[in-house]
């Protein structure tokens, strides 16, 4: 009994080791090829656009309603103590450093790590990866590196626009819906908000990003066994990167902010 | 001639300290393939090994094809005839044993190396492996895109010239899931000769096409050889395709090559495994190995 206990966390532990080796390993020679000739920037700016412009209207909903709902419960919050008036602080606040990004990041993942996992699994399974390989042209190059850069460079862009809707959504229900006065709803939201906050918001999306593509492009790559091999391998690229954003979330912002 | 002997002695001398005993042997073998030009040995194949999980595939394997010849390798589905060819190009490595090809051991060569070397290779895969998001003239014109300077205008004329010659017309602009499954081969077919390689690996070239495109597509392997002076390995089941394209046939049978001789040679075979199979019996002693496992 305790023999096969042990047996099983020597095993999921071996495994854990196993596979996030392999991904930094992945992550590691993408990195190295970025710096490689040629540079094909028609792939990476295609990539952009699907990770970028498609996200838009995903994001901006996120963003939007989740300002909206913040400025709602800190209004009832505060209201017990009359502080009504800082509703603007914390909705900027939590929008910039954490719920910008992290929702973004979610969401990114659920529709552009998906695609990326299915994509590259789909080649994977029916041998155009091996096809690359015969023709002399590195996947890691040609498939991963423009995933990775656009993700990279996307997901901060993504996280501006998502902090802009957030910040105009709580607005639009303090002053709206709640009445708050508008002069002193925005004096508050910029008098306390600092550099700092939304650099650190970008910071945490351009990780996430990286996060989102090397997860999915992994999980794609290396996908086995036909149809139903790509079918899990979406799944798993999808809910690894989000438990990593998660993860990665805490320990960047205990870290470093 | 004693000259020829004790440059070679010497040479083998200094590397003996340099290189250790391995190394002395690689440098025989490279006067050996340098001194016998007429038989020089391009693709050698040395006792390969290669498992997935508890399915051993390959059972020391070995097989030599030489320069400008066209092999074919026959045998059962399932022995392991597209592991073998994809071993030989570097998709899969080994387990156990070398593949030298033109003297280089490309299990020891950098990975820089290995891209370098696979540009003198053209590979037509089993299912076609086209690129599913790219038009036709994509596909045929990739190698030319990534490793040339060829405008786009270009590449689509000679990708279309290519297409041509294998019977297909008017399809460049299609998707691959626009075709049929023969066209696609086709189309594989187009981009594996596209970069005009020196060695070519087709495997089964001719399954899944009607008996005329089929054998236009032997004609064309025949063309290969003997017009650019191509090295190919054909894998086939078709027993016409491979008299027709093969100077030579292995038959490949648990693992190993059983034997290796001409069209003639293989049809005279003593070994009643080769007979079964040329002959396509059900009966026999491939059929007898099978029942008892
Ligand atoms: N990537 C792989 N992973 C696991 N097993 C594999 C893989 N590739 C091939 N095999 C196994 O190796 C064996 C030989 O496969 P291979 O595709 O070489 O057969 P083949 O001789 O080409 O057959 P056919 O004539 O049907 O194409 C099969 O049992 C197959 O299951
Ligand atoms: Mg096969």
């Amino acid at each position: 009994m305790l023999n096969n206990f042990f047996h099983l966390i020597g095993s999921v532990s071996i495994l854990f080791l196993q596979e996030s080796g392999r991904i930094t390993l992945l992550l590691w020679k993408a990195v190295l090829l970025t710096f490689q000739r040629p540079f094909n920037l028609k792939d990476i700016l295609r990539q952009m656009e699907e990770v970028g412009i498609k996200s838009m209207p995903v994001v901006l909903i996120t963003g939007a309603f989740t300002g909206a709902v913040l400025a709602l419960q800190s209004y009832t919050g505060f209201q017990r103590f009359n502080a009504e008036t800082f509703v603007g602080t914390v909705v900027a606040l939590s929008i910039t450093r954490e719920l910008g990004p992290v929702l973004t990041g979610l969401m990114v993942s659920g529709r552009v790590g998906s695609s990326m996992a299915a994509e590259l699994g789909t080649m994977q399974v029916t041998e155009q990866i091996d096809a690359l390989y015969t023709l002399a042209v590195n996947p890691i190059k040609y498939l991963i590196v423009p995933r990775l850069l656009a993700a990279l460079i996307m997901m901060p862009v993504l996280v501006i626009f998502a902090d802009l809707i957030g910040i105009a959504g709580g607005y639009f229900v303090s002053v709206k819906v709640l009445s708050s006065n508008p002069y002193t709803y925005m004096e508050r939201t910029w008098n306390y908000l600092e550099l700092n906050d939304i650099f650190s918001g970008l910071f945490k999306a351009a990780v996430f990003g990286v996060i989102i593509a090397t997860i999915s492009c992994y999980q794609g790559f290396f996908t086995r066994g036909g149809a139903e091999g790509v079918g899990r391998a979406t799944t798993k690229a999808v809910v690894l990167s989000c438990l990593l954003i998660l993860i990665f979330n805490y320990i960047i912002t205990a870290l470093l902010f | 001639m004693y000259l020829v002997s004790c440059i070679l002695f010497f040479s083998s001398c200094s590397s003996w300290f340099n290189l250790g005993i391995l190394g002395i042997l690689a440098h025989f073998r490279h006067y050996f393939i340098m001194l016998s030009a007429a038989e020089k040995t391009l693709i050698e194949v040395n006792d390969v090994h290669k498992s997935f999980a508890h399915n051993h595939v390959l059972r020391g394997l070995s097989l030599a094809i030489r320069q400008g010849e066209s092999m074919v390798v026959i045998g059962g589905s399932g022995t392991g005839k597209s592991v073998l060819i994809k071993c030989i190009i570097g998709i899969l490595s080994p387990d156990r044993g070398n593949i030298f090809v033109a003297g280089q051991d490309i299990g020891s060569l950098k990975e820089k190396d290995l891209y370098q070397l696979r540009k003198k290779f053209g590979m037509l895969f089993q299912a076609g492996a086209l690129f599913d998001s790219m038009k036709v003239w994509e596909n045929v014109g990739f190698g030319l895109l990534q490793h040339t300077t060829l405008s786009k205008k270009e590449v689509k004329k000679r990708a279309i010239e290519k297409l041509n010659l294998l019977g297909l017309h008017q399809i460049e602009d299609l998707m691959p899931s626009e075709l049929s499954g023969g066209m696609r081969k086709r189309v594989s077919l187009a981009r594996a000769i596209a970069m005009e390689p020196e060695i070519l690996l087709y495997d089964e070239p001719t399954t899944g096409l009607d008996p005329i495109r089929a054998d236009t597509i032997n004609a064309l392997i025949v063309e290969m050889r003997k017009k650019i002076k191509v090295t190919s390995i054909t894998i086939t089941h078709d027993m016409v395709s491979a008299y027709k394209v093969g100077d030579r046939i292995a038959m490949l049978y648990q693992g190993k090559i059983i034997e290796v001789g001409t069209p003639d040679e293989i049809k005279n075979s003593t070994s009643a495994i080769v007979q079964q199979f040329i002959q396509g019996k059900a009966e026999g002693p491939i059929t007898q190995a099978e029942a008892q496992i």
